[in-house]
């Protein structure tokens, strides 16, 4: 019985995003292709144990929820045309149609996607429709993720589907020439999953959640294997597989945060290390001009790369960060080229690329600046940009951190 | 196809320059030409509006627009398109066109 719970749970993982994908293209509705593969589920777990596991579960699910949502449709239906309608939605499953235009962009989990993330909608509907639609999770598992009433998130996702059903937001893959935007809106979605994860932005929230982070990834996983091609997904993937391979080494038992050059390296996992690496090699070797994950992903590659903090290649973080800031001349990527250099030319000259950032709302700014001044044995700074640092909350594990760190320092 | 409003959003309170009327006049030409175009018209300024109540009995009249908002309507388009994706392409256009935002809704169907 354990056996078959854990069959369902794996099969639900793999196969929602299909299923639903699937009838939503069928029945060009993706509230009642959301509800018909619930049930379909939910069958399955009264059934399987009985019948046994059908040797192709998903389309098992996909038939059941199709002729569900069949039966319902006609049981509903008092107008005539809607009727005819009904009629003539076949039991069997109908080939696509625009098949051939998009090649290998054809799947319905893509069309899935790109709808979940589009523009017209607001970013914290686009994150949550994605993880209902496409990831499976639950309603009350989405609201605790981020911290909201069941009741408001239900609302958030219920408005985002209304207004893709009555603005008419396409099911399908974008405008060949909307496309790089699109994609790129995509990963910004899978992105704030995984950091939402990696480092919570509220004080009230677990400061790392292993959830999270998995669905990122398992998420982007699925969106590689829609766009092998793209390299910014698979820049995108690298970075998160290098970071969550830090994970468990980025908090300590005590729930604080370890900085990257305090971090137990041995405790990183090797296996994730690998699979990253060999993405951001693949991406090097392939000779195309890199984009912003992708750079992300080598950055984060050089860090993984040292099996001790000495060992790291500090210049080649610093070029990566100025080929970074020719895409994106952000001062967050001024500020995390200055970290890197305080390891090269010392904390004076850091300080002075640091001060003047127009980052003043930004905790990560001042705890940085807290660090190169404690460097520079200017205690009574140093604590007062602890001080701005920790005033600006973030999660419980950053804010342990910066405290046992101010309360360090020595006397003013 | 659907058909959305396009309306035009304004600040100023000024009518459009002779540049932005004839980026519309082209604009407008290309949408009748691709079959997007259903209606467009601009409009008087707010000031010139008078809101009718004929709910009960005899109708009242007020003088001047029903909310009063630093932005208002100056005009709008009625477009026609399979989906958001080439409504959202027009807008942008017709934004462009009319150097201001552009409010985007669908109309309802059925």
């Amino acid at each position: 019985m354990t056996g078959l719970g854990a069959v369902i749970t794996r099969v639900h993982r793999e196969e929602w995003a299909r299923v639903v994908a699937t009838l939503a293209r069928r029945l060009g509705d993706l509230d009642v292709a959301e509800e018909m593969a619930a049930e379909a589920f939910a069958i399955a777990v009264e059934r399987w144990p009985v019948d046994g596991v059908p040797p192709n579960p998903g389309a098992w699910l996909t038939t059941t929820a199709h002729r569900k949502a069949i039966d319902r449709l006609r049981r509903e239906v008092r107008r005539e045309e809607k009727h005819r309608e009904a009629l003539m939605l076949s039991d069997t499953p109908e080939p696509p149609e625009d098949l051939g235009a998009f090649g290998a962009f054809d799947d319905d989990r893509l069309r899935l996607v790109f709808t979940c993330c589009h523009p017209a909608l607001a970013m914290e509907a686009r994150i949550a429709l994605t993880l209902r639609m496409v990831g499976g999770l639950t309603v009350p598992e989405i609201a605790r993720a981020f911290l909201v009433q069941e009741s408001a998130m239900g609302r958030r996702i219920t408005r985002a589907k209304t207004k893709i059903k009555a603005a008419r937001i396409p099911y399908g893959v974008p405008l060949r020439e909307d496309l790089p935007a699109r994609v790129t809106g995509v990963l910004a979605v899978l992105y704030l999953i995984f950091n939402e994860g990696y480092l919570a932005s509220e004080p009230g929230k677990e400061p790392v959640r292993g959830d999270l982070t998995a669905e990122a990834i398992r998420l982007t996983r699925l969106v590689r294997e829609l766009l092998p091609a793209d390299g910014e997904v698979a820049g995108l993937l690298a970075l998160m597989l290098l970071t969550e391979a830090r994970r468990t080494a980025r908090v300590s038992a005590g729930g604080e945060l370890v900085a990257l050059g305090e971090q137990d390296r041995g405790a990183w996992d090797r296996e994730l290390i690998a699979e990253g690496h060999a993405l951001v090699r693949a991406r090097l070797a392939c000779g195309q001009a890199p984009g912003r994950y992708q750079i992300l992903a080598a950055i984060n590659a050089v860090h993984t790369d040292a099996r001790d903090v000495r060992d790291t290649d500090w210049s080649q973080v610093v070029a990566l960060y100025d080929q970074l800031a020719g895409l994106d001349p952000s001062p967050i990527v001024r500020l995390n080229r200055a970290i890197a250099v305080a390891e090269i030319d010392g904390p004076q000259v850091a300080l002075a690329q640091v001060d003047g950032l127009p980052l003043e709302d930004y905790r990560v700014f001042h705890a940085t600046r807290a660090d190169l001044l404690r460097r520079l044995g200017h205690s009574e700074q140093s604590r007062a940009a602890y001080d701005r640092a920790i005033a600006l909350a973030g999660n419980s594990a950053e804010t342990a951190y910066l405290i046992r760190r101010r309360d360090q320092l020595g006397g003013p | 196809m659907a058909q959305y409003l396009m309306s035009v959003l304004d600040e100023a309170g000024g009518r459009g320059t002779a540049e932005e009327m004839a980026a519309i006049d082209v604009f407008n030409e290309q949408m009748q030409a691709d079959g997007h175009w259903v209606f467009a018209g601009g409009l008087a300024s707010p000031g010139t509006a008078t809101v009718v109540d004929g709910r009960d009995g005899e109708p009242v009249f007020t003088d001047g627009p029903y909310l009063e908002s630093k932005e208002h309507i100056i005009g709008f388009w009625i477009i026609e398109a399979p989906h958001l994706d080439v409504a959202l392409r027009l807008a942008a256009q017709g934004s462009k066109a009319c150097n201001r935002r552009v409010e985007l809704r669908p109309f309802l169907s059925e």
